[in-house]
């Protein structure tokens, strides 16, 4: 992209670096708590890891493995065709079901878990009521790699959701149309033509539902599995050895990184835009309608009406004991952190998006691809990570400012800005896969046509780049602000005095096995949650 | 000028939409993102309304307290003494291995004055890193018995729990149980219930069978339990209690404050506390306890905080409130746990659980408890 000859100058060309200046920039912010972690290699365990290869990782990394598998299929199965029959066709109810599938993105995966097993364990009213009516055996146990499988599925296809259905969305009829002239039946077409347009959406939505599951503590220790994160944790915490962890966790990420890499390569060379990306539905008659509306119904129903339902009935039971003012303050801190991280992970994804494409070269897309493994990392993890280095520049920063006068003990690290950068740090995959999807979409011929009309590289982003990423853009928002949403181990470690939320208080009674008082907070969030999934809907309906 | 018109005044319908749109999420965001990053949060340790008689001196502090004891268990005692005194509590929590992270990465600079954990192998496990300072007290040496503070006085038990067997009496008698190491026999095949391995309390259990009878025999015994299990491991001390209640399970192993929770809401229910070893070496104990850090900026009030936490009024809290035993011997304990009458405890320093918890936790592992 060389500037035109009326252009060549000084501050254009300072202009021109500042992306890559900002992209190193981050990736150093984001890559340092990955160096932190890989840094424990330097120091060996043989005695915690000739213990961990010999008794636990065979079946943890079967487990994990199965974990993947299960859920990949899972989020596959039910994302893709939901989104294909939510954004080309017309039945009964889309509209209202369009959003509705949405929902279970604001219900944190963990709380999933505690409502699976507190509804189908064998004291639960279910069971209990089974067991009146004489069936002794009851429902099978859902606390093993099976249960976890299917609800983490729940939980999870949202993302293969809202990914695959911005590119039916945005892929346009032309290539439908001229596939079902060359003789394909709608389904053919969608397999053959649909299916390979949408592979990054697919696969990056994909990709976010395994790290999710890569990374997730919460919902497999409810649910008995053990996981590559669960050992992570049993080393730091039972066995004293947070080295060992971070060992662990250092493999886990290249583990990623690898397959991150892979999928970079596969798609390499491809093209994935479009001319035109308007969508016109097709009007779905008879049993075919009846059925669509019913399949989507039935998930809706069994992702979010269930569990929210549970929730609504728990918090029944104990609101006048535990609702107080204090949940105001714990809402608003939520909303608070949560609006401020999903702009700033959005901000980097966009940027780092922005230079992916300006500069497609190996070297930066490994670079690019490294910023977004934290998102497969433990967050407690994570947060040491991110912690470590920070204490010490903080430390630097006191000592230097006591010279003049300063009397605190604690600069950077007490104040809220650790936590919105460390969980920049941790989504930033989220904020990253929609907007570098939605990128793929738009034609090189269209960026050369503006530049051809006299714009400038900064005109030509923001009229031909932004507008066209607009939902790219609000996706990333949205996720990343219902994920804040839900974060816990990073929140509660790095949050300073009076910064509780309502994760937070989700800690508090979860932790101590009073799953009821947990249902109350995990409303919240669910509730606060919603917001930004009506907003979307509104701002991506056409 | 040229940037500002398109900017502000774009002509296109679409993308006035979507600027406008963008403008509003930049600008709401931003003025979020400052708010959070410059304002002050809320006070959250208002003192209750009663007038405080405490001075409320100019020289009045506030000490930090890292807890991993669970803010609506700690809280209300924690304001009982800043009501009493006038000192300022802000506490944070988390789990141990992160608040131990935390503290070690902070260092010189930690704000933390104490560290309050739920077990005595996390309180041994923080002094062994280094962050945690002796704390020279006669009231402290006093109230707590030696085997539950640590023997260089760094850190010191406040409440002690038990860990003892819970039976479901229509399927267990009482007269069929014994110790620990009894529900190993074949003869408990499918009627024994268990918490997950991974909660620190099943760990100082084994760690405690460990000192007893060294790791060969403790393989053995816990290889018997898992081979007893009716059903998978729980995760949590509260729904093996309710399996128990409801007929899953005849016998399990659980703290007695869980039990005493449930016992509160509904005194009917159908599973009983048997306390085991009496015969023998006494029922395993353990205990929340809190250190001094070693950083401490405000030295003098937290060891204040941790006296209070050991006298008469907090000791009695602990016990009316939390359902667990005051370390206090002077102290009476509640009319519930009066109920579930006297028992024989371990005498073992529950230093030794942080000892031998690495090999509690591998040994464990070889044994299948999962």
């Amino acid at each position: 992209m060389k500037p035109s000859h009326t252009q060549t100058h000084v501050t254009e060309r300072l202009w021109q670096s500042v992306p890559l200046l900002l992209l190193f920039l981050v990736a150093s912010l984001v890559l340092i708590p990955l160096a932190v972690v890989l840094s424990s290699f330097v120091q060996s365990e043989p005695e915690v890891w000739a213990h961990l290869r010999q008794y636990v990782l065979p079946s943890v990394l079967w487990n994990t493995g199965g974990l993947l598998l299960g859920v990949g299929l899972g989020v596959l199965l039910l994302g893709v065709p939901l989104a294909w029959l939510t954004a080309v066709y017309e039945f009964p109810l889309r509209r209202w079901l369009t959003w509705g599938l949405m929902l279970p993105l604001a219900i944190p995966a963990y709380v999933f878990a505690f409502i699976a097993v507190g509804m189908l364990e064998y004291t639960s009213p279910l069971q209990t009521w089974l067991r009146g009516l004489g069936f002794e055996q009851g429902l099978p146990s859902v606390r093993n790699l099976t249960g976890a499988s299917v609800i983490l599925s729940f939980a999870f296809y949202p993302y293969v959701y809202l990914l695959a259905r911005s590119a039916f969305l945005s892929q346009g009829q032309r290539l439908m149309e001229a596939g079902q002239m060359l003789g394909r039946t709608p389904l053919q077409a969608f397999g053959s033509i649909a299916l390979p347009m949408a592979r990054p959406w697919i696969v990056g939505g994909l990709l976010l539902a395994l790290m999710e599951t890569l990374a997730d503590f919460g919902a497999v220790s409810v649910f008995n599995v053990d996981t590559l994160t669960t050992t992570i944790y049993k080393s730091w915490f039972a066995l004293f050895n947070l080295n060992a962890a971070a060992q662990l966790a250092g493999l886990l990420a290249i583990g990623v990184l690898g397959l991150l890499w892979l999928e970079q390569r596969a798609r390499a060379g491809r093209q994935y835009s479009v001319g035109i990306s308007r969508v016109q539905r097709k009007r779905l008659t008879g049993w075919q309608a009846w059925a669509a509306t019913g399949g989507c119904l039935l998930v809706f129903t069994l992702a979010f009406v269930i569990p929210f339902a549970q929730l609504l009935w728990w918090s029944a039971s104990v609101w006048q004991v535990d609702l107080n003012a204090r949940y105001w303050g714990f809402a608003s801190r939520s909303l608070l952190i949560a609006a401020s991280a999903a702009l700033l992970v959005t901000l980097f994804g966009l940027l780092l998006a922005g230079v992916r494409r300006q500069y497609p070269n190996r070297a930066v897309g490994l670079l690019i691809t490294a910023s977004t493994v934290g998102y497969a990392i433990p967050g407690a993890v994570l947060a040491v990570g991110v912690f470590i280095p920070l204490a010490w520049l903080d430390g630097q920063i006191v000592s230097l400012l006591q010279g003049w006068g300063f009397d605190g003990r604690q600069f950077l690290v007490g104040s809220v800005w650790v936590m919105l950068l460390a969980l920049a740090i941790r989504f930033l995959a989220v904020a990253f896969q929609p907007i570098d999807s939605q990128m793929q979409r738009i034609r090189r011929s269209q960026e050369e046509a503006a530049r051809l009309l006299g714009a400038s590289q900064g005109e030509v982003v923001r009229r031909v780049h932004l507008p066209l990423l607009k939902t790219g853009l609000l996706t990333a928002l949205l996720i990343g602000f219902v994920e804040v949403m839900k974060e816990m181990p990073i929140t509660l470690m790095t949050r300073s005095y009076g910064w509780d939320t309502l994760a937070v208080r989700v800690f508090e009674m979860t932790s101590e096995g009073m799953w009821e008082r947990a249902a109350l907070p995990s409303l919240l969030i669910v509730l606060v949650g919603l917001l930004p999934v009506v907003l979307l809907i509104r701002q991506t309906e056409k | 000028m040229r940037y500002c018109r398109i900017l502000f005044g774009a002509t296109e319908s679409d993308f006035t939409s979507m600027n406008q749109i963008f403008k509003m999420t930049v600008v709401t965001s931003a003025v979020l993102a400052l708010l959070a990053g410059c304002s002050k949060p809320a006070d959250e340790q208002t003192p209750p309304d009663t007038a405080s008689t405490a001075a409320t001196s100019p020289a009045a502090k506030t000490i930090v307290v890292y807890s991993s004891r669970n803010e609506q268990l700690i809280q209300p005692l924690l304001s009982q003494f800043t009501q009493e005194t006038g000192i300022k509590v802000n506490l944070i929590t988390d789990k141990e291995g992160p608040l131990m992270a935390r503290l070690k990465a902070e260092g010189q600079n930690s704000p933390a004055d104490l560290l309050l954990t739920v077990d005595a192998g996390n309180l041994w496990q923080a002094s062994q890193e280094g962050l945690l300072q002796e704390v020279g007290s006669s009231i402290l040496t006093q109230n707590i018995p030696a085997n539950l503070r640590d023997p260089a006085n760094q850190w010191f038990g406040l409440s002690v729990r038990a860990r003892t067997l819970v039976h479901n009496p229509d399927l267990v008698k009482a007269s069929e149980l014994s110790t620990y190491e009894d529900l190993a026999d074949p003869k408990w095949k499918g009627k024994l219930c268990l918490r997950s391995s991974k909660k620190v309390y099943n760990q100082s259990l084994v760690a405690m069978l460990i000192d007893h009878h060294g790791e060969a025999k403790t393989e053995q015994i816990v290889k018997g339990w898992v081979a007893n299990l009716a059903t998978d491991v729980f995760a949590d001390d509260t729904k093996l209690i309710e399996a128990i209640a409801a007929g899953q399970c005849g016998v399990g192993i659980a703290n007695t404050y869980y039990y005493g929770r449930l016992e509160e809401k509904n005194p009917a229910i159908k599973a009983k506390i048997f306390w085991a070893n009496q015969a023998t070496t006494g029922v395993h104990i353990n205990v929340s306890g809190a250190g001094l850090t070693r950083y401490a900026p405000n030295p003098a009030q937290a060891a204040q905080l941790i006296e209070w936490l050991s006298s008469d009024q907090a000791q009695n809290a602990y016990s009316n409130e939390d359902k667990e035993y005051p370390v206090l011997a002077s102290v009476a304990v509640s009319p519930q746990l009066k109920a579930w009458g006297d028992f024989k405890q371990d005498p073992i320093n529950v230093a030794k659980y942080g000892e031998l918890q690495t090999a509690a936790v591998k040994l464990m592992d070889r044994a299948g408890y999962k």
